[in-house]
């Protein structure tokens, strides 16, 4: 329990010395807001398809829960560069411990930059439907957070150096995003790729979110909440599966 | 208290430790003594859980790491040889996290903290960020770092290499009295001869992954009928240790190796 703690203090330390982060990682969710937002806005409401920024906030807020979620559980790489993730090795902790605390200080950061984004969404236009539900909204972010924060700690424990986390964005996160229903919905595509967005973790952060925030889901919040703890907990234990094999 | 047993790691086809066997006993004081690439940390990488043995056996407080790896953490603690601070924390942070991940208890945990950092003579600096020191200085409250959490073993890996003699001594000091008053065991690798002579109770020799010889230093001396460990060394392995004693040298290549990658 102490060790999850400490694990977890550790991540918020860091993360509040680095400005530079909290900025940076801001700046692609807002360009994202106001390019799509005005610049497709009026097509999108032409095609009858409602006001676009309704659509586009959920979707937005969850690009920045995934971006940063991904990016703190890289983290692991940094610290086996520098060597302190020896340190966390050799210690008396279980391997499940250590990925629930690494876990939660990545979430956590990436939960805190999803509630800026919003923020941010909200003075760019954005109105959620209904405040009682926004609760229900920051549980879908900190679901989110903890499943794509638990992934990137998973990868990043297989993977020697920094080098390989353009491709990660590029292979994994980007097609992720945009087949989540975050910037356009699913249902416009073909059926086949509307089946694989099933297997994607996002959609069902994406849906929870726009369901708790504009009251429209697609798969219901509930089944949207049960998925997303079934795929932490799965991605969790393989996290910790992979942290007892790490070799130094 | 380590019992190895015909321990061998390969990477690849390359032979980083060749088939050694050791016993410490609990409360000595044991030294690896070897030239650079000889195979001491990859040994100490084996007893500590971080890499898994090509063969052989080993024992550490009578348990097997390979099989039961979490119990065998909890006997032991380690100072590295390269770099194992976080440069973004504080250097109180860095002995704070420790403590807590080993379990100390908070009011004793901030007492030894206290203590060893005024010994490493650290505690004025105790809220400066890590990424601010000097190599001496994170060689300093690594070592402090590692003895927070009285274990029954205590793993050091070139602790002192890059260190002034004062600090050395000021270290050395207090491992000892560790070591007397709570019999704690002690491994720990150099090529400092001095070091090894004037702490170990008992050296082994280790080049080229094999240990060619092990016993006291006079044990050592009378095998080869030499004078000093020095003499002995030389007689053992054909080399002289003093040219590689270049110092931080070490140092300097593991954070080269960590801005070129
Ligand atoms: N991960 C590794 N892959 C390949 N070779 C390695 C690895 N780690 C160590 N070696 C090699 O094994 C030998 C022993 O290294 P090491 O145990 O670090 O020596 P020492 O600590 O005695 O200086 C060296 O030749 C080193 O290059
Ligand atoms: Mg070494």
């Amino acid at each position: 329990m102490n060790a999850i703690y400490i694990l977890w203090i550790r991540q918020l330390k860091r993360y509040s010395r680095s400005k530079a982060r909290m900025i940076s990682s801001l700046a692609q969710p807002l360009m994202f807001l106001l390019a799509l937002g005005f610049g497709f806005g009026p097509i999108f409401e032409k095609a009858g398809q409602g006001s676009y920024i309704e659509f586009l906030g959920p979707g937005i807020v969850a690009m920045a829960v995934i971006f940063t979620a991904i990016f703190s559980g890289m983290e692991v790489i940094w610290d086996r560069q520098f060597g302190f993730l020896k340190e966390t090795l050799v210690a008396p902790v279980s391997r499940l411990n250590i990925m629930i605390g690494r876990t939660m200080g990545g979430a956590t950061v990436a939960s805190i930059q999803g509630v800026v984004v919003f923020v941010l969404a909200m003075i760019v236009g954005f109105r959620p439907y209904s405040a009682g539900m926004l609760g229900i909204a920051f549980l879908f972010i900190i679901l989110t957070a903890v499943v794509f924060t638990a992934l990137g700690t998973a990868i990043a424990s297989k993977m020697e150096d920094m080098q390989v986390f353009p491709i990660i964005m590029n292979f994994i996160v980007m097609p992720l995003f945009f087949l989540s229903g975050a910037i356009f919905p699913l249902k416009s595509l073909p059926a086949g790729v509307q089946f694989a967005a099933r297997f994607n973790p996002l959609v069902y952060g994406v849906d929870g979110l726009r369901g708790a925030l504009v009251g429209a889901s697609d798969f219901g919040i509930m089944n949207d909440f049960i998925i997303l703890i079934l795929i932490a907990g799965v991605f969790m234990a393989i996290g910790a599966w992979l942290f007892s094999k790490i070799e130094i | 208290m380590i019992k190895v047993v015909n321990l061998t790691k390969k990477f690849g086809d390359f032979v980083a430790v060749d088939d050694i066997s050791f016993e410490v006993d609990k409360g000595e004081v044991f030294a690896f003594l070897g030239p650079n690439g000889a195979g001491k940390t990859t040994t100490i990488k084996m007893l500590t859980t971080l890499l898994k043995p090509t063969s052989g056996a080993i024992l550490i407080n009578s348990i097997d790491p390979l099989t039961n790896q979490a119990k065998a953490r909890k006997a032991f603690g380690i100072t590295f040889q390269d770099q194992s601070l976080d440069d973004e924390l504080t250097a109180w942070e860095n002995m704070e996290f420790h403590g807590v991940l080993y379990g100390v208890p908070k009011k004793l945990r901030r007492e030894r903290i206290e203590e060893l950092m005024k010994i490493v003579e650290l505690w004025d600096r105790q809220k400066s960020l890590v990424k601010e020191f000097s190599g001496g200085m994170k060689r300093r409250l690594e070592i402090a770092r590692g003895l927070i959490h009285h274990p029954a073993i205590i793993f050091l890996d070139e602790p002192t290499l890059g260190l002034d003699p004062q600090t050395r001594n000021h270290i050395w000091d207090y491992i000892k009295s560790l070591n007397e008053k709570e019999s704690i065991t002690v491994f720990f690798t150099t090529h400092y001869m001095p070091e090894a002579e004037k702490m170990a109770s008992r050296i082994a020799i280790i080049d080229h992954g094999k240990i060619v010889a092990q016993g006291s230093a006079q044990e050592l001396e009378q095998k080869t009928s030499t004078s000093n460990l020095e003499d002995a060394f030389l007689a053992l392995t054909g080399k002289d240790i003093r040219v590689q004693e270049v110092s931080g040298t070490d140092r300097m290549r593991q954070n080269r190796r960590i801005w070129r990658r």
